[in-house]
């Protein structure tokens, strides 16, 4: 994964907003903070050496609260802000030293973006605004409107086409943007909290319908949020901003499990975490028997070792077979070979399950679940404790954490 | 007591050679800018024996039509009609078409040149900053200022008359275009510029529709100054209701005086309510009221 280039590449930006932006860069670069050099120079520091990479394909979710720069640094990519230091580079090439041709030919061709205030031509229809990339980029009239209307029917305003921006409602407006910026077809979206302005029905559908666009077209998303639900959802990773600087970059298990500071803490202390956390960052790594080695000492030692309550059995290609405890022997008669259909039924989960997928499974079981990698292969198991003390962090009262399990995949 | 300002340089010297210079200029152009503007004239002219040539119940119907389609207001249009009747009855038919002439040739020539002078203003903020004390100081300078150098350039008539009026009535058409295309919406002018327009395409397809309304008001304010910029210009011979006035004062007739103001005031009601009438529906044509 490591080897694959960049799609968008980031390069230790800085952006101070103010009539002298490069006299203060030396202070800042030194660590001044964005209080200090707003009350003294009366610049704003809208980032500070931020760097990131950003794959082909991926959607990266950008977060941070009001303020912090999310808009400033997605601003960066199309080069509508140009950074006071540092360099962007889109498939390898640095958007700062573009030439203006090279620049409108990326902006028209290849990367397209969502405003956060949706930015609509007022005096233009609906579709005249879907049209506008196309237009702009000299796309013949009758094939640009056709792809427009394609573009307008997929974010459900067909019929609205030819209404005027001020006569729809804000959600309604940001789907024309969204229409916008989809008809340029262009690889990479920038979007700008390009679904805040939705109620939560239409939210939850327009992020379902850009999960489903990327699984077919693998467009590079670059996607601001306030909500971490929506980061989680719709990210590969997320990186999270704090006054301009980067707080965190990882994927949302990695963020959630290991936050980098108490701002990020704070930032997904409510998220569902049932949702994010997989299987396979949970799993204990325990041994299993083979057929032949299970006998009631074996399994007593075996259990007494992981503190589990059953212990897992498994072929010669390291399968899963069943579960092994006490119970086990009062099936075998006598001393004879302790058999597969004498064992408890093996209940397999794979490692990029996510907690809420294991749950079910794990309620109708007494014992722990066996964890198995794509082809099967035993890893270890999953057990009850270790699924609750990893669903409420730091929880030290058992009974809140027990509480807390009671009503798996709650909000 | 030093009661006198000290004479510390020879202002009558400098006054001089101000004067001299420009005489030169007079000298040296004044028959060749005087061929360059006959077109003008000419255009001028042709308008002003239109007007004049078309009979005049045809004249009153057509700016009553006029007046009505902008407004879509019977009252206004039929207040029309009768505005220009008594213009009619007061005698003053052919100064008012003279100075109709005037004004709309006036305007036209301010908007043309006005416009795009708006447009750069709106791109540089060199040029901006340029020409903002340019036109406060076309704005402040007493109207009579105006005369002087076109009256010494081409001699009494109306081709002074005319570009006096364009000079003293072309400021707001500029400051209004510029402010028109400054206030279009930041965000708006980013997504066009995101999406790869160039500065022309930016222009003509979003800054301009989107600054009309204001332009609009500034062609309004323009029509109004020119207006009153030709009344004054009739004292270098561009005739019309000005001249009337101007020949009340001299002969003490209060009468003409009062009938031609009067007037002057129709037109101005009527041309004022019919430019607004267009801003406001400029205004709502491009959707930009909800
Ligand atoms: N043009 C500008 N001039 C001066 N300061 C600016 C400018 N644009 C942004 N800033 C400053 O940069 C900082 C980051 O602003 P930005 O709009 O990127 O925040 P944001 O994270 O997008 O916030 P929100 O979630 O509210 O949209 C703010 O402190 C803001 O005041
Ligand atoms: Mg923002």
């Amino acid at each position: 994964m490591s080897e694959t280039p960049s799609k968008i590449s980031v390069k230790e930006i800085y952006k101070i907003f103010g009539p002298d932006p490069a006299s203060v860069l030396e202070r800042v670069r030194a660590g001044a903070s964005k209080s200090e050099i707003l009350n003294e120079t009366g610049h704003t520091v809208g980032l500070r050496d931020v760097s990131l990479e950003i794959r082909p394909g991926e959607t990266f979710v950008i977060m941070g609260l009001s303020g912090s720069g999310k808009s400033t640094l997605i601003r960066h990519f199309n080069l509508l802000i140009e950074p006071t230091a540092g360099h962007i580079l889109v498939d390898g090439h640095d958007v700062v030293d573009m030439g203006t041709e090279e620049l409108r030919d990326l902006r028209r061709h290849r990367m397209s973006m969502v405003f956060q205030r949706f930015a609509l031509l007022p005096h233009k229809t609906v579709l005249e605004n879907a049209v506008y990339g196309l237009k702009v980029a000299g796309i013949d009239k009758s094939e640009a409107e056709q792809r427009a209307r394609e573009q307008i029917e997929l974010v459900g305003l067909g019929g609205f086409e030819n209404q005027y921006p001020s006569q729809l409602s804000g959600g309604m407006q940001q789907r024309v943007g969204l229409a916008r910026a989809l008809a340029t077809q262009s690889e990479i979206l920038l979007m700008d909290e390009a679904f805040s302005a939705l109620d939560p029905l239409i939210r939850n559908d327009m992020q379902g319908q850009l999960l489903e666009l990327q699984q077919t077209l693998h467009k590079t998303i670059v996607f601001i949020t306030h909500d971490l639900d929506e980061a989680l959802r719709l990210g590969d990773h997320i990186a999270i901003l704090k006054d301009g600087a980067l707080s965190q970059v990882g994927t949302a298990e990695e963020i959630l499990m290991d936050p980098a500071d108490d701002y990020v803490a704070r930032f997904v202390r409510d998220v569902n975490r049932s949702r994010v956390i997989t299987v396979g960052s949970i799993v204990s790594e325990s041994r299993a028997l083979r057929l032949s080695e299970v006998n009631p000492q074996s399994v007593a030692a075996g259990m007494e070792e992981t503190g589990q309550r059953a212990i897992y059995v498994v072929d010669e290609d390291n399968r899963p077979i069943g579960a092994a405890d006490e119970q086990v022997f009062t099936r075998v008669d006598g001393s004879s070979p302790v058999r597969p259909e004498h064992l408890h039924e093996p209940a397999t989960v794979t490692t990029d399950m996510v907690i809420e997928e294991m749950l079910p499974t794990m309620a109708t079981r007494d014992y722990p679940l066996a964890v198995v990698d794509h082809d099967g292969r035993f890893l270890g198991t999953v057990s009850r404790r270790d699924t609750v003390s990893e669903l409420v962090p730091r929880a030290t009262e058992p009974e809140a954490a027990m509480a807390e399990a009671g009503a798996p995949g709650g909000r | 007591m030093d009661s006198n300002f000290p004479e510390l340089i020879e202002s009558r010297e400098i006054r001089g050679t101000i004067d001299d210079g420009f005489n030169w200029v007079v000298i040296e152009f004044g028959e060749a800018l005087e061929i360059a503007f006959l077109p003008v004239l000419r255009f001028l002219n042709s308008i002003e024996n239109a007007l004049l040539w078309l009979p005049w119940y045809l004249v009153v119907l057509l700016l009553a039509l006029f007046a009505y389609q902008a407004t879509r207001s019977a009252k206004f249009a039929g207040g029309t009609i009768v505005m220009l009747f008594l213009t009619g009855l007061f005698g003053m038919w052919e100064p008012a078409m003279a100075t109709i002439a005037l004004m709309l040739v006036a305007t036209l020539l301010a908007v043309i040149v006005g416009i795009p002078l708006g447009i750069a203003m709106s791109r540089s903020n060199v040029f901006q900053g340029i020409l903002t004390p340019v036109l406060d100081i076309m704005q402040t300078l007493p109207i009579f200022v105006y005369l002087i150098p076109f009256v010494m350039l081409f001699g009494p008539g109306k081709i002074p008359a005319l570009l006096a009026t364009i000079v003293f009535a072309v400021p707001p058409v500029i400051r209004l275009t510029n402010l028109g295309i400054r206030q279009v919406d930041r965000e708006v002018m980013e997504a066009v510029v995101a999406f790869g327009a160039t500065p022309r395409q930016r222009l003509f397809s979003v800054q301009i529709p989107l600054a009309l309304p204001t332009i609009m008001a500034g062609i309004n304010q323009t029509t109004m100054m020119s207006l009153s910029m030709v009344v004054i210009a009739s004292m270098i011979g561009a005739g019309g209701l000005g001249y009337q006035v101007l020949q009340g004062i001299q002969r003490l007739e209060v009468s003409r005086g009062l009938l031609a103001g009067i007037a002057i005031v129709f037109l101005a009601v009527i041309f004022d309510r019919v430019a607004q009438a267009y801003g406001r529906k400029m205004q709502q044509h491009l959707h930009l009221q909800k």
